[in-house]
């Protein structure tokens, strides 16, 4: 069969799995739509928390990152796992004990403050939007790509079938997608990463093969290390090392630390540690979630390593002096449809040659590493349809779930806790799937007409969540003295330095972004991390010249810190 | 209030600051300690194919990760127990 009639006969049979999978477990009450009715297994859940973590971005462009900036791509391999560590062991459990339904929720009551509540659902939905408008992109990138339409018109059919799930399921049926849907990405992400692997090394697991000596075609050790390959080959090319990257020290601690207390403060991974049983669970589940996140993020420098080196040996050839260009293999031709590959002979000698530098003859677009990788193992079509059935997977899952944050803030946090307090659970359901509706819609419209700064905007969701959510919460669980005073004090400051840098280096005055003129040399992508560190300043200062915290409210941060007792919690 | 009394809690809470202390610390060590910090140093040392700084800044570190939640869960459980807090 034709790679096109695969493709969408596998697209076809998965999309058909997670609207089955929605229909037969839609919500039918507020708990069941927030936080499926907080039933779900650790397991379980841990595998959703892994898909809504695992964006199109991260299927498609992460190992591509990787491959290309060696070394400093570790800046979000760390970044993102670890903050699932600062998640388990800070915030999980706590706010299960604690037992509402958001992030807003804990803030306005445990600083016994709508101010505080109103900043909290501001983040919220901002950072939501953020990433949900780069989510519907990558839906229409995927569907043109490999159905051969037009992007508007995949952004489309996304919206379609993220609406049936997302607006009829809510968290319940959202969750037990979200299952098939892991499922299906990291199938279709081993799947070539383990063919490569074999190939190249001869192993069958891709992160022991990284580590391996390279083989020849008849299977013999070549008795050179990949990662030595790749180091010669940078140092040949005029490539920083592939081990030792090009970014300094300060800016890689920072750009990690702001992406895992990033990662730590945002909403829609914080709401899924509401959806298990019990407090035990939310510990586990969170270990769970980063297995199989972590099956995923280990291959993806292992893929990278191995699809730089097969790159460029296919460019330059064996004797690295370039190949012909009319003996390139079929890839490369099928790929400058695109536009991801071009090739410009500057010196006329017909063949193709990749260097850094001005005699480089190669533009070769990050995304290829995974989407081309099938094609350049060689792998059968089925490969092929089945990395595109990922992609969507991983673009589908992450959308629902920020959708679902959107529509709980604005129908759970604007409207029942502040503006219309008296309204049923049935009509706060019709206003959650309203929405949800109206997030589709609009985020529908960011996918089609993209603003230019979506790649900005990502360093902005982190850097937000680490500089305001992330302290507010922590400080909430582990200190029983802070007040609302210090508490909105400090997401203020931290909110505002962190804002201003990212935007006067990345809108304001692009030029300027560069070492010299950062803040001790601190990238806007890293300064989440900073502005953290003033949100906690601020905060305790204020905390001490104002108000001590009622005894209620004390009594209460007591009370989550055990988990006796978190059954009551959950049917309030 | 589920604990005896005031003198127990307190010894539960700090119990429980000590063990998530310790295990942040190996968190903070394997990521920015050997993954950045010491990089340099450790990738003078070579490990199963790899430079170790860089094994820790690709591989290492995650599998930490995972280890150090699921050590975080077993021991918290355990705690619950001893001081009669878990969950019915």
């Amino acid at each position: 069969m034709e790679v096109q009639t695969l493709t969408y006969l596998i697209v076809g049979i998965t999309f058909a799995l997670y609207i089955g999978i929605a229909v037969w477990s839609r919500a039918g009450s507020t708990k069941e739509f927030y936080v499926a009715g907080g039933g779900v297994p650790p397991v379980m859940n841990g595998m959703a928390t892994a898909a809504d973590w695992m964006s199109a971005a991260s299927f498609i462009s992460l190992a591509g990152i990787v491959s290309f900036t060696g070394y400093d791509g570790s800046v979000y391999l760390m970044g993102w796992t670890g903050g699932y560590v600062l998640l388990a062991l800070l915030m999980a459990p706590y706010l299960r004990k604690f037992g509402k339904f958001t992030v807003p929720d804990f803030v306005g009551d445990r600083y016994y403050s709508q101010a505080a509540r109103t900043v909290a659902v501001v983040c919220a939905i901002f950072i939501s939007f953020t990433y949900i408008a780069g989510q519907m992109r990558g839906v229409g990138v995927v569907f043109s790509r490999f159905l051969e339409v037009d992007v508007d018109t995949g952004v489309y059919i996304g919206m379609a079938v993220v609406f049936f799930y997302a607006v009829l399921g809510g968290m319940k049926g959202i969750t037990y997608t979200q299952v098939a849907q892991y499922c299906v990405l990291i199938f279709a992400f081993m799947v070539p990463a383990i063919f490569l692997s074999v190939m190249m090394t001869g192993h069958i697991i891709p992160q022991l093969g990284f580590g391996s000596e390279l083989v020849d075609a008849a299977g013999n050790n070549s008795g050179v290390f990949l990662l030595d390959k790749l180091d010669g080959l940078s140092a040949q090319l005029g490539f920083a090392q592939y081990t030792e990257g090009s970014k300094s020290m300060i800016d890689v601690f920072f750009i990690t630390g702001a992406l895992m207390f990033g990662t730590a403060g945002l909403p829609h991974v914080i709401v899924r540690f509401f959806t298990v049983p019990r407090v035990k669970d939310a510990r586990s589940s969170a270990g769970w979630a980063l297995v199989f996140i972590a099956i995923m993020y280990t291959t993806i420098p292992a893929l990278a390593a191995f699809s730089r080196v097969n790159m460029i040996e296919t460019v330059n050839g064996p004797d690295g002096q370039g190949v012909e260009y009319a003996q390139a293999p079929s890839w490369i031709s099928s790929w400058e449809k695109t536009g991801l590959i071009e090739f410009d002979d500057k010196n006329g000698d017909g063949k193709m040659f990749y260097t850094n530098g001005e005699n480089n003859e190669m533009k070769i677009d990050r995304d290829i590493i995974v989407l081309a990788t099938p094609e350049i193992a060689s792998l059968p079509a089925w490969v092929i349809a089945l990395v595109a059935a990922g992609g969507l997977a991983a673009a589908l899952s992450t959308s629902a779930g920020l959708l679902l944050v959107i529509s709980t803030s604005v129908s759970h946090d604007l409207l029942k806790k502040n503006l219309m307090p008296d309204i049923s659970d049935k009509k706060e359901l019709m206003f959650a799937r309203t929405a949800a509706a109206v997030g589709i819609v609009i985020a529908g419209y960011f996918g089609i007409n993209p603003p230019g700064f979506v790649a900005a905007v990502v360093a902005f969701a982190f850097g937000l969540a680490a500089s305001s959510l992330f302290p507010a919460i922590t400080m909430g669980i582990f200190s029983k003295k802070m007040n609302k005073e210090g508490a909105i004090a400090g997401m203020l400051a931290g909110l505002t330095f962190t804002a201003a840098y990212i935007i006067y280096f990345k809108f304001v005055n692009p030029g300027a972004n560069t070492p010299e003129n950062w803040l001790f040399a601190i990238s806007p992508e890293g300064i989440g991390l900073f502005g953290m560190l003033i949100n906690f300043a601020a905060a305790i200062a204020v905390c001490k010249i104002t108000t001590a915290v009622p005894a209620s409210v004390q009594d209460m941060v007591e009370s989550i810190r055990f988990p006796k007792g978190s059954g009551e919690a959950r049917d309030h | 209030m589920s604990f005896k009394n005031d003198d127990k809690a307190k010894r539960y809470w700090n119990e429980n600051i000590k063990l998530v202390l310790s295990l942040l610390t190996i968190w903070a060590a394997v990521s920015f300690g050997c993954g950045i910090l010491l990089v340099d140093l450790l990738n003078e040392i070579h490990f199963m194919g790899f430079k170790l700084g860089f094994w820790f800044a690709q591989q290492g570190s995650m599998y930490v990760f995972v280890v150090l939640i699921f050590v975080y869960a077993a021991k918290a459980n355990a705690l619950d127990e001893k001081y009669d807090v878990h969950e019915d």
